[in-house]
């Protein structure tokens, strides 16, 4: 059956940003999508609110559209790009959910556009729990004893017969959120009730338990001719009751015979045909009771999922590019296996080697959350490791998670709290595969390790092995090991840094005598079929086997260092900037070379780079894979090869952590040098450089003890920001206003050392913040973007909205920002990307920060003003000029355009959702407008968070902020809104003749703030840190508006701006419009306009 | 322990036996599939092979009772890349390496079967000798050059039963049914037959007589079957001559039916050719295109041989084909109730998709007692 000709133009819906449980796995499914479709002539329409993504680059598809993902604005696009069809199948349970909406509110009929891939019938079929079970039961597929509630009587009466401990999973959210697992009457009530409110449909189920079953999960694909293929099995080693987005996963699955697996194939099938998908890819999840066999089916997702990026990644195997395929018409057998390209995609690949895929947590981010995993997922990002056994694998994933850690233990790590050993193993947190180590090493017996974790015993005992080989390797010194036992020791996973703990020596001595002995990686080609057939794709993984297929050109070529796994402060941005240096340099010839160990990831996609090695980014991986593509080009630091380079600046601070070593070894570095880096990052030397050239900053200086903070702290006053030297995301900042408050924060952060001070700033309160990205070559500099941040000083600027190009702002002060920008990437001998953060207060505007390396916000400077920054940058890198490239003035931008975050406060119920210096967004959306308002608007929306059009706006600020509270409440009122006030905020108010209605605070009496949210009686939070006093009525007020659903903005620039957006949202005037119908407007007020000087 | 595998053109690999001491010769082929070492272990098609599993760990699931494919394992070797000792099954009874040193198989781990398997897939399948005693690569190299080629080799004469036997016992618990009351009798010849073709016939009705190799087409009549099968076997099907004068005898007297080995031997009844696949067809994910619906079936493989499908007569129809290969997978009599498939519908181990021609066969039987 060949494709579909009765359809022309397809509309593919994203995933929107980047949330737990919904990451860059659907950038890398769209943009598979996106290929697929237009690879076969059909026009493809996107929408997504995400701009860090790679999918959303006008390259991609015909129109893009970067506009929130409602029924309203998909609605608009649907009106004006009359698509013939909807793929709803790539953008997660968003997707699936805008697609169901759409079908309801009878858009899809209006317009005649069906959905393909998967009916409305099947998704509500897999999504809705009760019609899933009853779907399962027509067909006799096992399922756990369960009941739907919409009441917490409902659920109460359920639980009597599914009994104790019971699991709650909301219908129709995302990761699970919500859920929960209760062990009694009380918790049971909380997580039902919390779980009713989160369900878009306000049911949940109450389900029997089966913690401690084994979880396993099939990738299944089915085609219109109702072939099915099983894509990967993978074995969760954290059993039932941890969310798989949580767990350790393996693949392929290790503990199950023939039999036992190809029941779980059968009923997969089954679970397939009951549901209804036509043609795709889906995830069945299956668990396995360990004692009998006892087999249930669990869920089915009906889209590409997480489990599917990983799938794909682990095997080769494209499923997202396949199911689009299959969506317009195409059978199995008539799609080529790309990795072999001479057999069919009808298949089922079939693995030599072991895959592991270990998720990475951000507790540490967000005080007060409870670091236990259960059933609704808290990880933010994973890393994935390939290996021909699972201890190597294993001990790689552990390295590439990027936690301090050199594998599983043996790095003079260990840190365990040994009192609390039986509790680790029993409960499931992040660090229990190191409470496991622990357990082992101090004799507890490998069954009672397995019954207390619930592992399976073949894992625990592969651990076991990889700790006897550690007993064994230290009866040894370096110079005493034998060459057997080493090169036994590197095929079971430990890298020299765990080698060099255990043998007594450096790192770089165990790398030395290993290459003297020939230890060296071989690299293997993950071929979807055990090496039964040929593979054409050099998507490489290392091992210590006796031959390597790595099979290295001698084409000139660029090692691209990847970003690692996805955590707060270094995620999809980064990706994209890899992914577009690739491309800027396939474009130019050379040969790219990605290294990255993130499964989520466009750039992991084997037909992203000319060639792709699946490893930790760690120095050691890294090394080893520049010795295998330098083969014969003889590297040396003194005369650095023309034909080998390598980019560490749009990674993140992953790559740029290995940059000085890099260099070292002899292999050049392209663009600004480690040392302009370095040189940022150093508050001595960078100090004395900005007053070299006039430039302010705020007084500050650097501390190792309490005692040195006082004295800066004497010179400059409070408040000051205080945080650790060389981090990302705001790890570890503060700001600080007493000295009780230094002491505290000097006692509390880990690792000052001389060579790790603390740097503290003088806070400049009420300042505004600027973003400024540029590109210099070492001849000249072009500004890419101005972004004026929308929360005042002290949020940290990736929490922060802004705004592109900034309005607000005096033109002389952008001029400043301008002239700072140039001067400092001139002085920095930068070659390709800047980042530099400014403060503007009482007319002076300071510089913050200087990052000469690709930043956060990359992608969304060039989606708002259609230049491919990261691509200039690239080719800057490789020598190109600015002037030769046609980028030398800074672009100006039509219309206005705002970034928003989301933040995950609902994944953490029990933190304080105030903003501040230290970042804890996982993602952004991006709305652009002919007003501010507009944009503003469509940026909350793309965010998720519909502004009221109406209703009551509570306001509670602090004195500070009391006089400029007053026109924001004249413009509500103005608008309609009732006023809701505190006391204090109410009498100040009524002083300046605006009426409020007055609450009490929580701890005043009742009914208070909190009552009033509960109850619905108010629709937007303006609520301004009072400090310390309030601060648990602040915190119970802002968590039941995060449970709510109300939107509460905790500054009073960003009140301003919700009340521009909810004018522009009440008069219905907004449009939607292209990227590229952007982007000619930008370009014909170019060729209007003067460059700006 | 070190062992030794060294091939005949000379390439050695190093191990670490795991099975029994001793040496021991045979083709070397790899089997792709995933799970299911067992069934591979035990299945007699594999009679004078010595398997090299691609799956990264063996052993994980321990040995049991149900799985086995006959009574004993039939492998001349066994190489694995990683086995240890621990196993985790609710089913089993013992670890592998037991079993194996209980039936004197030869076994070796921590052999790069990666390595091993790329070099089958440019040279295709070779003679190796194995070792767990002996460092001497030039004495081993000897062995695996005097080791019988399996071209000319019969090798089903010597698996197969010597006596006939009758079986009625199905899938039970693991099908999830019980099995009906038999209504149909089927003579299944024994080249090497695996334990799950006899179970699936029951399972579709059937009860069945297994009769030697070597039983004549007029015995055969005798006990009066409404069908016969033919099944899978070890070695070089062009050697097995007088089964193929039984079966041509039998064509269009009875229904037929044959698996692997057995469709080989129809083919070369009807007047095909066999010829020898460079490194044959070994696992559980070969996709087969049934040619005649279009549809698409993943199934479980083993089998060195082909049925040419130039050679064939008019009167034979090719009904399915290997997606990868396009090598001929499936045959039908145009003329007589016969039909046979190169691939594996009873699975074990690898994907049930093909089950429903078992229906096909007791349709066809059905069909004839009718007439």
């Amino acid at each position: 059956m060949p494709k579909r000709t009765d359809i022309h133009t397809i509309l593919i819906l994203g995933a929107g940003p980047i949330v737990i449980g919904q990451a860059s796995e659907f950038d890398y499914s769209g943009v598979q999508a996106c290929k697929a479709l237009r690879e076969e002539g059909f026009r493809v329409v996107l929408v997504n609110s995400n701009p860090a993504t790679i999918m959303t680059d006008p390259e991609f598809a015909d129109a893009t559209y970067i506009e929130p993902l409602t029924v309203e604005s998909v609605s608009r696009i649907i009106a004006k790009e009359r698509p013939d069809a909807v793929l709803p199948t790539v953008g997660g349970q968003t997707a699936l959910n805008l697609a169901v909406a759409l079908h309801n509110a009878g858009v899809l009929d209006e317009y005649g556009c069906p959905l393909i891939g998967a009916s409305v019938q099947a998704v509500e079929i897999a999504e809705d729990r009760e019609l899933f079970k009853q779907a399962m039961a027509r067909v006799g597929l096992p399922v756990a004893r369960s009941g739907v509630a919409i009441t917490l009587d409902e659920a109460l009466q359920i639980v009597k017969e599914t009994g104790f401990p019971a699991i709650i999973r909301p219908s129709f959210t995302l990761g699970g959120t919500g859920g929960g697992i209760a062990y009694n009457i009380e918790e049971f009530r909380s997580i039902v009730e919390n779980g009713l409110d989160l369900s878009p449909t306000n049911q949940v189920l109450v389900e029997e338990s089966v913690i401690g079953w084994k979880e396993f999960e099939l990738e299944v694909m089915r085609d219109r001719a109702d072939n099915v293929v099983i894509i990967c099995s993978i074995e969760n080693l954290d059993a039932m009751g941890v969310h798989t987005g949580d767990s350790i996963t393996v693949a392929p699955a290790q503990t199950l015979t023939d039999r036992e697996y190809q029941r779980l194939r059968d009923m997969a099938v089954t679970v397939m045909g009951a549901v209804g998908v036509e043609t795709g890819g889906s995830n069945v999840q299956f668990a396995v009771n360990p004692r009998d066999g006892r087999v249930i089916v669990i869920e089915m997702n009906p889209r590409v999922s997480r489990s599917s990026a990983l799938a794909s990644k682990a095997t080769g195997f494209p499923i997202a590019k396949i199911a689009a395929k299959l969506a317009v018409g195409y059978t199995l057998d008539e799609l080529p296996n790309d990795i072999t390209r001479e057999t069919p995609a009808s298949f089922e690949p079939t693995l030599d080697y072991v895959v592991v895929k270990i998720p990475r947590f951000a507790f540490e981010k967000f005080p007060g959350a409870q670091p236990n995993l259960g059933t609704q997922m808290k990880s933010v990002g994973e890393a994935m490791a390939i290996g021909r056994t699972f201890a190597e694998a294993w001990q790689k994933a552990l390295r590439s998670l990027e936690i301090g850690r050199g594998g599983w233990g043996a790095d003079g790590k260990e840190g365990i709290d040994g009192e609390r050993l039986r509790e680790y193993l029993i409960t499931p947190r992040p660090e229990r595969p190191f409470y496991v180590r622990y357990a082992l090493q101090s004799g507890m017996d490998e069954r009672q390790v397995a019954r207390l974790t619930g592992y399976d015993p073949w894992f625990v005992a592969q651990f076991a092995h990889i700790l006897h080989l550690e007993g064994r390797l230290r009866a040894f010194t370096l110079d005493t090991v034998p060459p057997r036992l080493l090169r036994e020791a590197k095929r079971t996973g430990f890298s020299d840094q765990q080698l060099a703990m255990l043998l007594h020596a450096k790192p770089e001595a165990v790398r030395a005598k290993r290459k003297t002995q020939a230890i060296v990686p071989t690299y293997h080609r993950v071929d979807t079929c055990a090496a039964e057939f040929p593979a054409l794709t050099p998507y490489l993984y290392s091992s210590y086997e006796t031959e390597s297929e790595s099979d290295p050109t001698d084409r000139p070529k660029v090692i691209i260092l990847g970003s690692g796994p996805n955590r707060i402060g270094q995620g999809l941005e980064f990706d994209y900037c890899c992914c577009h240096a690739v491309f800027a340099l396939r474009e130019l010839g050379y040969e790219t070379i990605m290294v990255n160990c993130n499964p989520e990831t466009v750039s992991t996609d084997y037909d992203t780079s000319d060639r792709l090695y699946f490893e930790p980014l760690t120095l050691e991986d890294v090394l080893n894979i520049v010795d295998e593509e330098g083969q014969g080009l003889a590297l040396d630091p003194a005369r650095p090869s023309p034909n080998i380079a390598v980019i560490v600046q749009f990674g993140g601070q992953t790559p740029l952590k290995l940059a000085r070593s890099i260099e070292a070894a002899g292999v050049p570095i392209l663009g600004t040098t480690p040392e302009a880096i370095d040189l940022a990052e150093d508050r001595e030397r960078f100090g004395a450089l900005l007053r070299e050239h006039n430039i302010p900053q705020p007084a500050n200086g650097t501390a190792t003890s309490f005692e040195t903070a006082v004295q800066v702290v004497q010179r400059i006053g409070f408040p000051v920001v205080v945080r650790p030297s060389y981090v990302l995301g705001g790890r570890g900042m503060a700001i600080v206003y007493t000295e009780d408050e230094l002491r505290k924060y000097m006692r509390e952060a880990a690792d000052i050392s001389p060579d790790h001070p603390v740097l503290i700033d003088k806070f400049l309160e009420d300042a505004w913040e600027f973003d400024v990205d540029a590109v210099a070559d070492s001849e000249d500099v072009v500004i890419a973007g101005i972004m004026h941040q929308i929360e005042l000083a002290g949020i940290h600027s990736g929490d922060s909205a802004a705004v592109l190009p900034p309005s607000m702002v005096p033109a002389e002060h952008l001029q400043t920002m301008r002239r700072y920008t140039v001067a400092l990437a001139k002085a920095l001998n930068v070659v390709g990307l800047m980042n530099v953060q400014y403060a503007m207060k009482d007319d002076v505007v300071y510089v913050l920060e200087v990052n000469p390396r690709a930043s956060r916000t990359v992608p969304f400077v060039s989606k708002a003003s259609g230049v491919p920054w990261a691509k200039v940058a690239a080719q800057v890198m490789t020598g190109r000029k600015l002037r030769q490239l046609g980028f030398t003035e800074e672009p100006v931008i039509a219309g206005f355009h705002v970034k928003e975050v989301v933040l995950p406060w609902s994944k953490f119920p029990g933190v304080d959702t105030s903003l501040g210096p230290e970042m804890r967004s996982t993602g952004e959306g991006m709305g652009s407008g002919e007003t501010f308002g507009e944009a503003f608007a469509k940026a909350q929306l793309g965010c998720n968070r519909d502004l009221p059009r109406g209703g009551a706006v509570f306001v509670s600020v602090n004195d500070a902020d009391k006089p400029n509270v007053v026109p924001i409440a004249r413009e509500f009122a103005a608008l309609g809104f009732r006023l809701v006030a505190t006391g204090g905020t109410a009498d100040y108010l009524a002083q300046h003749g605006v009426h409020a209605d007055i609450v009490f605070k929580v701890n005043e009496g009742r009914p208070n703030v909190v009552d009033l949210i509960k109850n619905g009686e108010i629709n937007l939070i303006v609520n301004t840190p009072l400090g310390q006093a309030s601060f648990y009525d602040e915190l119970a007020m802002r968590r039941a508006g995060v449970q709510y659903g109300v939107v509460s903005i905790t500054t009073l620039s960003g009140a301003e701006a919700a009340i521009e957006a909810i004018k522009a949202l009440k008069s219905g005037a907004w449009t939607v419009r292209s990227l590229q119908e952007w982007h000619a407007l930008s370009a014909g007020l170019r060729d209007d306009q003067q460059p700006i000087t | 322990m070190e062992a030794l595998l060294v091939l005949e053109d000379g390439r050695v690999f190093e191990g670490r036996s795991f099975g029994a001491q001793g040496e021991t010769t045979g083709e070397v082929v790899f089997a792709t599939g995933m799970t299911g070492y067992q069934e591979v272990l035990t299945d007699p098609s594999y009679a004078g092979q010595i398997v090299t599993m691609t799956a990264a760990h063996i052993g994980n699931t321990g040995v049991n009772e149900i799985d086995p494919e006959a009574e004993r394992p039939y492998v001349a070797g066994f190489l694995v890349r990683s086995y240890t000792d621990d196993y985790s099954s609710w089913r089993a009874r013992t670890a592998l390496a037991h079993y194996l040193r209980e039936h004197e198989i030869v076994a070796l781990a921590d052999i790069d079967t990666r390595a091993l398997t790329r070099h089958i897939r440019e040279k295709g399948a070779l003679r190796a000798a194995i070792s767990t005693e002996t460092d001497d690569t030039e004495y081993l190299l000897n062995l695996a050059r005097t080791a019988s080629p399996m071209e000319g080799l019969d090798l089903a004469s010597g698996v197969g039963t010597r006596q006939p036997y009758t079986w009625s016992q199905g899938s039970g618990e693991w099908a999830g049914i019980a099995s009906p009351p038999p209504r149909l009798h089927v003579v299944a010849y024994d080249f090497g037959l695996k334990r799950n073709i006899l179970r699936k016939l029951v399972d579709h009705g059937a009860h069945v007589t297994v009769v030697p190799v070597t039983t004549t087409a007029e015995d055969v009549l005798a006990l009066k079957p409404d069908g016969v099968f033919l099944s899978n076997g070890p070695g070089d099907p062009a050697t097995l001559d007088y089964a193929v004068k039984h079966i041509e005898t039998l064509l269009g007297r009875t229904p037929m039916f044959g698996i692997c080995l057995g469709h080989q031997l129809m083919g070369l009844a009807v007047g095909g050719s066999t010829f020898k696949l460079p490194y044959g067809h070994h696992g559980c994910n070969h996709p087969v295109k049934d040619l005649s619906s279009g549809h698409v079936q993943i199934t479980s493989q083993n089998h060195g041989f082909s049925v040419a499908a130039e050679s064939l007569p008019d009167d034979i129809e090719v009904t399915h084909r290997n997606l990868n290969d396009g090598t001929v997978e499936g045959l039908r009599h145009t003329r007589y109730p016969a039909f046979s498939v190169q691939y594996h519908p009873e699975a074990a181990p690898g994907p049930h998709d093909a089950d429903q021609l078992f229906t096909e066969f007791v349709r066809l039987m059905e069909q004839e007692r009718e007439r």
